[in-house]
């Protein structure tokens, strides 16, 4: 349990750092919903180049890192295919109407003390509470 | 050079998700689930995360502009909105049922198996339906005075 709160924090300072720095460097906010889905629908094609190099990267570093030290890392996700797609699209659709996930609100929003961001995270914090006991103690399907 | 920051910046952000945790459904969902076996570990991942970016905007207040130029974005409108709150919640619950969010679906792609697969195409197709999925809504809004 104390490896895993320090891990946290180590954790926390690597997400936290990537974002001062594409903040310093590119004037760039690091929000991993509105970097992706601005290449989805096509609304940021504009900068696509700088947006395809952060996934790319953020797909690639990770893989790397489990492939090379790490593996007996798992995602540990539930075997209820319909839960999840019902999530998937929750998440989709959610981060693209509410402009921000938890790096975009929860991390870049609330250092700045963005009343948006600040809210945005009491909400989706709030929401899944309330899905988790809806979807792992009462149906009992993850 | 904006490419080679961005990948930085990326790659910063994937290690960080995985050695954090938050690329494991059970940390993620072991936080949100305060009526079972609480886990208090992504209050020190958000914490660990907001301190640095603290001192980034604070840093960016006293310089004119980015190292490789442009603009520092602006602040957010004070806004709150009805998609803002509305959209939070669906994020949230997504979050809650599969302890997946956008930065740790993507981070964990190489090893998430079918799941994380499922996962990230029913995101990306979340993604795409959301502008004509908000044109209805405002219509919807519309129409009701």
């Amino acid at each position: 349990m104390e490896a895993d709160w320090i891990r946290g924090l180590l954790g926390g300072v690597m997400i936290g750092g990537a974002a001062a720095l594409f903040l310093l460097v590119n004037g760039r906010i690091m929000g991993a919903s509105g970097l992706i889905g601005g290449l989805v629908d096509r609304s940021g094609w504009g900068n696509w180049g700088e947006r395809a190099a952060f996934v790319a990267a953020l797909i690639a570093v990770p893989g790397l890192m489990v492939a090379l030290f790490a593996q007996d890392a798992a995602t540990n996700i539930t075997g209820n295919i319909w839960a999840i797609v019902l999530a998937g699209l929750l998440v989709g659709v959610g981060t693209r109407l509410a402009n921000g996930c938890t790096s975009g609100h929860g991390v870049c929003g609330i250092s700045r003390l963005s009343l948006r961001g600040i809210v945005a995270t009491v909400f989706y914090l709030l929401a899944g509470g309330i899905a988790l006991v809806v979807f792992r103690h009462i149906l009992e399907v993850v | 050079m904006r490419l080679l920051f961005s990948a930085l910046s990326g790659g910063l952000f994937g290690a960080g998700l995985l050695v954090s945790g938050m690329t494991d459904t059970l940390k993620v969902q072991g936080w949100l689930d305060v009526f079972g076996a609480w886990d208090p570990t992504l209050a020190f991942v958000l914490g660990g995360a907001i301190a640095p970016m603290m001192l980034a905007w604070n840093f960016s207040t006293r310089r004119a502009q980015p190292v490789l130029g442009g603009a520092f974005p602006s602040p957010p409108a004070a806004l709150l909105d009805r998609n803002l709150v509305l959209g939070s919640v669906l994020f949230g619950a997504g979050w809650g049922i599969a302890g997946l969010c956008p930065g740790p679906a993507l981070a964990s792609l190489s090893w998430g198996g079918t799941g994380g697969m499922v996962f990230l195409l029913a995101m990306l197709a979340g993604m795409v339906a959301t502008p004509s999925l908000r044109l209805s809504m405002d219509r919807l809004a519309g129409a009701t005075p």
